[in-house]
């Protein structure tokens, strides 16, 4: 039994359902919040912090996509204090990883590149770590560049939760983390990867690319989704 | 006593660089050294790249000569796939290389060249350079701009910007021409042709006041090297790896993927240049040239009209030296808008099937294509997975390595006199490095104006002259 819920955001009255996210109720209001590992129709996990907003009578900075909504919150998406910690995350991306936009599959269709025009970076001014991250192309239809990865787990999670599959999954703590197949072996000798591809199109990045593209020329299209779960749903309870 | 001339950085080329002159006891010019003074990394770094991305990645080594290696890196990455890339596609990626021929050629010759060639080699250096031309002779400077803007242009129209188009690829090229696009071009060249052959005609007349520098500027009898088609006619984009001698008698000829048979690459201490020699002969005696005067030393025609004519004219000079380079690349300019014409003109430019799609079929791809300062040879070795594990290039500036070295020599012999240094004197020598158009840019990008400082020292280190601007 859900209920309906009153709540403000940026000052402005706005209504849901007491089991939806403030990021859901945000974007019902046209009211944005940046995100990098949400996606429609996938589970949220709150990895990337971007859509961190401040509630009233809270000091902490909370993950609005799995925030639920309650009755009375007093919510705000913008605010100095978040341009700032949104600006920091996306640089700490950038430091951390090798992204090299000019010469990427993906240059002017990715989701790390347009946040940071959305967050306004100009510059990084943390440490370059160039961390040495190895690429995976033994896959005879795609790659996978961990230095393009920013551990968002989408490809996790669409592998897990639509695909039914899991070959993907996460190993190492820290900057040692990185995205692993099966038992962390090269991905073309997986038993389990049906190469159906969903990962490569979920993947915010050109850390999952199809093999054959130039500079530039990898275009994802990550709206199937919605669109999957929904007619699976739908086949679920006639 | 020993002493040396340092001319640390040399101006008016593309990239970092020096030049030392070792003086003896009596002042007289002994020896002489041109040195690249930095290292790129691009081979080393290339290793572990999927090889669909070597076309962008290497055509970031330069930002004036980005389509010679996307030519260069795009057909060793057709070796690799295996494939023959369709007939559209071939001629459009020339098209965009006579492009890029044009305007470099533009660049060197009417930005960093025609100072000395119109203003003299003694001229003030503070009036000597782009903007003295354009007070001394505005349509000069005004027809180097235009002939620049206009490669640039057709750069930009097939491949979508000027710097760094990502448009040639492995397999061909990712967009088909339309015919708006062809058009374009086509508008362009009539006016484009007519400042080619102005500037042509302007150059013939000053030509016999260089005298003298064209006795001293690297003239020396020597091989030269450039791609060679079945009908010895002008090539910049395919063919086999052809060696002739200083009288243009064949020497040897292979195919591009055996240029280690009769190419090798020697590693001096003091330049991270390297210089690669004719292997037959060894080194340094192997040395030779390449570039615009390499090209027209081995064409027995250019098959388009009015570059034919002026090659004829051309061929009552002696081949042999280095200040021709700068005619060669007049010739060379009128040439790649002929041929651009005749291209633009094929039944099937406008053909969509530009590109093939294929995996990696073989561990080892060599691609060569002239660059506008010569052969650009980039050879690639990818694992079973399409991963980059070895990666070598040979730029046009490496092979004149040798040449410039000796030209260097020759100049400072002729024009250096240890007892009092004077500008135009060390101008010369810069000047002859100039002649071979040397893009050390494929080393490191230079901004705002370059500093020149000389010092005549004597052995013990005391400065016995020195000059700065």
């Amino acid at each position: 039994m859900t209920n309906v819920v009153t709540l403000k955001i940026n000052d402005r009255d706005v209504s849901g359902r007491d089991d939806e996210t403030i990021l859901e109720i945000a974007r019902q209001n046209a009211i944005f919040i940046p995100t990098l590992c949400h996606l429609d129709g996938l589970g949220d996990i709150g990895a990337c912090r971007l859509c961190l907003v401040e509630i009233k009578g809270n000091n902490k900075l909370l993950p609005a996509c799995v925030v639920v909504v309650q009755e009375g919150m007093e919510i705000l998406t913008d605010s100095p204090r978040l341009a700032e910690y949104r600006q920091m995350i996306v640089q700490m991306l950038f430091a951390e990883g090798n992204h090299v936009c000019s010469v990427c599959v993906s240059n002017g269709h990715c989701e790390l590149q347009d946040m940071a025009h959305t967050v306004q970076i100009d510059h990084i001014d943390l440490a370059y770590q160039y961390p040495k991250r190895e690429v995976d192309a033994s896959h005879n239809l795609f790659s996978l560049d961990r230095n393009r990865c920013i551990l968002c787990t989408r490809c996790v999670r669409v592998c897990d939760e639509i695909e039914g599959v899991h070959t993907w999954d996460l190993m190492g703590r820290g900057i040692q983390s990185q995205v692993i197949i099966d038992m962390n072996q090269p991905w073309g000798t997986s038993d389990t990867c049906t190469s159906c591809g969903k990962c490569v199109q979920v993947c915010p990045t050109g850390a999952l690319f199809e093999k054959g593209k130039a500079v530039a020329e990898m275009t994802k299209n990550p709206a199937f989704l919605p669109y999957l779960v929904s007619m699976r749903e739908s086949k679920k309870s006639p | 006593m020993t002493r040396q001339i340092v001319i640390d950085p040399v101006t008016r080329i593309e990239g970092h660089a020096k030049i030392t002159i070792q003086l003896d006891d009596a002042g007289k010019v002994q020896d002489a050294h041109f040195h690249v003074t930095q290292l790129r990394g691009f081979e080393k770094f290339c290793e572990g790249r999927p090889f669909h991305e070597m076309p962008a990645l290497m055509a970031r080594i330069c930002g004036i000569c980005p389509v010679s290696h996307l030519m260069a890196s795009a057909k060793a990455c057709d070796a690799l796939m295996r494939v023959k890339i369709p007939r559209p596609a071939i001629h459009l990626r020339q098209i965009m290389n006579l492009a890029q021929i044009i305007q470099s050629h533009a660049l060197s010759f009417f930005y960093l060249s025609s100072p000395d060639l119109l203003l003299g080699m003694d001229a003030d250096p503070q009036n000597r350079n782009i903007f003295g031309v354009a007070r001394v002779n505005p349509a000069l400077a005004r027809d180097g701009v235009r002939m620049r803007q206009f490669g640039q242009q057709v750069i930009e129209l097939l491949g979508g910007k000027r710097i760094h188009p990502g448009w040639v690829v492995p397999g061909g090229v990712s967009e088909a021409l339309s015919a708006d696009k062809r058009d374009a071009i086509l508008a362009m060249l009539p006016e484009v042709l007519i400042i080619a052959q102005r500037t042509l005609v302007w150059f013939k007349g000053i030509y016999g006041q260089y005298q003298e520098e064209i006795e001293t500027f690297a003239n020396f009898p020597s091989l030269f090297l450039g791609l060679a088609n079945d009908d010895d006619t002008l090539e910049m984009y395919d063919g086999l790896l052809r060696f002739v001698d200083a009288e243009g008698n064949l020497v040897t000829e292979v195919a591009p993927r055996d240029y280690q048979t009769v190419i090798a690459e020697a590693v001096e201490s003091d330049s991270y240049l390297k210089s690669p020699y004719y292997k037959p002969l060894g080194y340094p005696d192997g040395m030779y040239r390449v570039g615009p005067l390499a090209r027209l030393n081995m064409a027995k025609s250019c098959r388009t009209p009015l570059a034919d004519e002026e090659l004829v004219e051309f061929r009552q000079q002696d081949r042999n030296s280095s200040f021709h380079f700068h005619y060669a690349r007049l010739i060379d300019i009128l040439y790649s808008i002929e041929k651009m014409g005749q291209l633009l003109h094929e039944h099937d430019i406008l053909d969509s099937r530009v590109r093939v799609h294929a995996s990696p079929n073989r561990h080892h791809g060599v691609g060569v294509s002239e660059a506008p300062r010569g052969t650009l040879i980039h050879h690639y070795e990818i694992d079973d997975d399409g991963q980059i594990t070895h990666a070598n290039l040979i730029i046009a500036t490496g092979h004149n390595n040798l040449a410039m070295n000796r030209g260097v020599l020759q100049v400072a012999q002729r024009y250096v006199d240890g007892a009092r240094i004077t500008e135009g004197m060390t101008n010369r020598v810069e000047a002859v490095i100039r002649a071979y158009d040397p893009c050390l840019s494929c080393s490191t990008h230079a901004i705002g104006q370059m500093p020149l400082h000389i010092q005549l020292l004597a052995a013990d280190g005391v400065v016995v002259d020195e000059m700065k601007r």
